[in-house]
C-alpha cells in the first residue's frame, strides 16, 4: 500500500514552504527529513518528553503529536529559528552562561518552553518555571541549572 | 499508516465516520495509539476544519457550552469557566503538559473515555452533558450515561460529539488528583467533590473503577462543616465503597482505595470553603 500524500504549504522559522508529504507523517519527520532541521530532537514520540516541542501559530506544541497535514498553513517556529546570523537568543545565550547543558539531548525543547514561558510570564518564580517546563523531560536530571537558566533570561529580558 | 481526510463540513465528517474512519481532534491520544497498535483505522478524519467545532466556549439560555474542537487551554485561560466552574479548571490544567493542553481537546478527553481521564470527575460533578450529531440528527446524552467502560462511550457507530454542555454550576466543587511526578503522568486516582446548594455532596471518582465513578450524599453530614469527624468519615468511607480499582503500574488497589479516601476528604474540605466563599 503506497501512503496517501497530500501537499501542504509551513512557514519554518520565516521561510515558505510547499511540501509533498504522507499523511500519516509527523510535523516532527517533516521538520528533520524533510526540511533538515534537526534542531528539534525525537526522543519519546509520544509527547511525554517534551524533546520535540515546537511552536506553531504561537502555542508550543509537541511536533511527534502534530500530523504533517495538521500543521498545513500554520507559522512554525523551531529552535534554530531563536537566534539571529550574530546574537544567540536571551534564553539560548542564559543557558549557555549557567552551564545548563549535560548531553544536551533535551536542550531545544528546553529552551523552546522556556522562551514560551517568557513570553507570558516576564518574572516567573521557580514553581512557575517547573510547571512550564514539566512537559520537558532531563535525563541528565540537569533541572536546577535549566531552572536557573530560565530565571537569569528572565533577568536579563527585564 | 493510514489515509487523511480534513472535510470543512459536518455532515462530511459523518459520512467518514460513518464509513469507519477514526475522528482526529487534538491528536494527543489517537496518534499515540496509532502508532503503538492500541486503535486501528484505514483513515483519520481531521475535525478541526469544520467551522462548528472549531474552538469557542460560550453562554446560552441553558448553561455554558464548549465546541468539541476547544482545547485544555482554552477552557483554563476563559473567565467565564474560571469564575463558574473552576474545579473543570483544576483539572484541565492537570492535563499532560502545557504543550499537551495547547493540543488536546476536552471533549476528546471524554471521548477516550479513560477511566482516569482527569476533566471526567469535574464534569461529572457539574452535571455535563454531551451533544451528538449522528446521520440522522442531533441527541444529548448526559455524561454520566456516556461513560460505559474503559475506552467505551454511548456513542453510536457513526456519531460524533460536537459539544459538551454544563449547566448553571448548582455545586460549589474541588477536584485533586494524585500522580508519581507532577507533569505529563495519568491520575493514580482522582477525585472531584462538590457541594451542592441543596446540601447534598457528590463525589467523582476517577482511576476507581471501569468508568469515572459518581456517588453522592444527600443525608446532609458531609455539608455540614460542624459535623463530628468520625461521622464524616464514616460516611465517606461507606460512598468509596463503590470503588474498584485496578492495580498496575501506577499503584495497587489498596492503596489507590487509600488514596481515594484521602482527596476525598480534601476535596471535600476544598469545596465547603468554596461554598463559603460563593456565599
Amino acid at each position: 500500500m503506497t501512503p496517501q500524500t497530500m501537499n501542504i504549504t509551513l512557514v519554518v522559522n520565516g521561510q515558505h514552504h510547499s511540501l509533498d508529504v504522507a499523511v500519516h507523517h509527523s510535523l516532527l519527520d517533516v521538520l528533520r527529513n524533510d526540511l533538515d532541521l534537526t534542531g528539534t530532537k525525537e526522543c519519546c514520540a509520544e509527547g511525554e518528553c517534551g524533546a520535540c516541542t515546537v511552536r506553531m501559530d504561537e502555542k508550543a506544541v509537541n511536533a511527534c503529536l502534530v500530523l504533517a497535514v495538521e500543521a498545513d498553513g500554520r507559522d512554525i517556529t523551531t529552535i534554530e529559528g531563536l537566534a539571529t546570523e550574530d546574537h544567540l537568543s536571551p534564553v539560548q545565550q542564559a543557558f549557555l552562561e549557567e552551564g545548563a547543558v549535560q548531553c544536551g539531548f533535551c536542550i531545544p525543547g528546553m529552551v523552546m518552553s522556556a522562551a514560551y514561558l517568557l513570553e507570558h510570564n516576564d518574572a516567573p518564580t521557580e514553581e512557575e518555571i517547573r510547571e512550564a517546563l514539566s512537559g520537558n523531560l532531563c535525563r541528565c536530571a540537569g533541572y536546577k541549572r535549566i531552572v536557573r537558566a530560565v530565571q537569569r533570561a528572565a533577568e536579563a529580558g527585564r | 499508516m493510514f489515509g487523511y481526510a480534513r472535510p470543512e463540513s459536518l455532515p462530511e465528517a459523518l459520512e467518514l465516520v460513518g464509513a469507519g474512519a477514526r475522528p482526529l481532534a487534538g491528536g494527543t491520544d489517537l496518534l499515540v495509539g496509532l502508532r503503538k497498535g492500541k486503535f486501528t483505522a484505514d483513515r483519520v478524519v481531521d475535525l478541526k476544519a469544520i467551522t462548528e467545532l472549531q474552538p469557542a466556549i460560550y453562554e446560552t439560555h441553558g448553561g455554558w457550552e464548549i465546541t468539541a474542537g476547544t482545547v485544555m487551554s482554552d477552557i483554563v485561560d476563559h473567565p467565564g469557566v474560571r469564575a463558574r466552574y473552576p474545579a473543570l479548571v483544576q483539572a484541565a490544567s492537570a492535563v499532560g503538559s502545557i504543550q499537551i493542553r495547547n493540543r488536546a481537546t476536552l471533549a476528546g478527553n471524554v471521548c477516550n473515555a479513560s477511566p482516569a481521564a482527569d476533566t471526567a470527575p469535574p464534569l461529572l460533578v457539574y452535571d455535563a452533558s454531551v451533544v451528538v450529531a449522528g446521520a440522522d440528527g442531533e441527541r444529548t446524552i448526559s455524561l454520566v450515561d456516556f461513560f460505559v467502560g474503559p475506552g467505551q462511550t454511548a456513542l453510536l457507530p457513526g456519531e460524533l460529539v460536537t459539544r459538551l454542555v454544563l449547566p448553571p454550576p448548582t455545586r460549589s466543587a474541588a477536584f485533586a488528583r494524585l500522580t508519581r511526578r507532577r507533569g505529563v503522568d495519568l491520575a493514580t486516582v482522582s477525585v472531584c467533590c462538590g457541594v451542592g446548594d441543596d446540601g447534598s455532596v457528590r463525589f467523582a471518582l476517577g482511576a476507581a473503577g471501569p468508568r469515572p465513578l459518581v456517588v453522592e450524599d444527600t443525608s446532609g453530614t458531609l455539608a455540614d462543616p460542624a459535623a463530628p469527624e468520625g461521622d464524616v468519615s464514616g460516611r465517606i468511607g461507606e460512598l468509596l465503597a463503590v470503588a474498584t480499582p485496578i492495580s498496575d503500574v501506577r499503584a495497587g488497589a489498596d492503596y489507590r482505595r487509600a488514596m481515594l479516601e484521602v482527596l476525598a476528604h480534601r476535596t471535600l474540605e476544598a469545596a465547603l470553603a468554596q461554598r463559603e466563599e460563593r456565599r
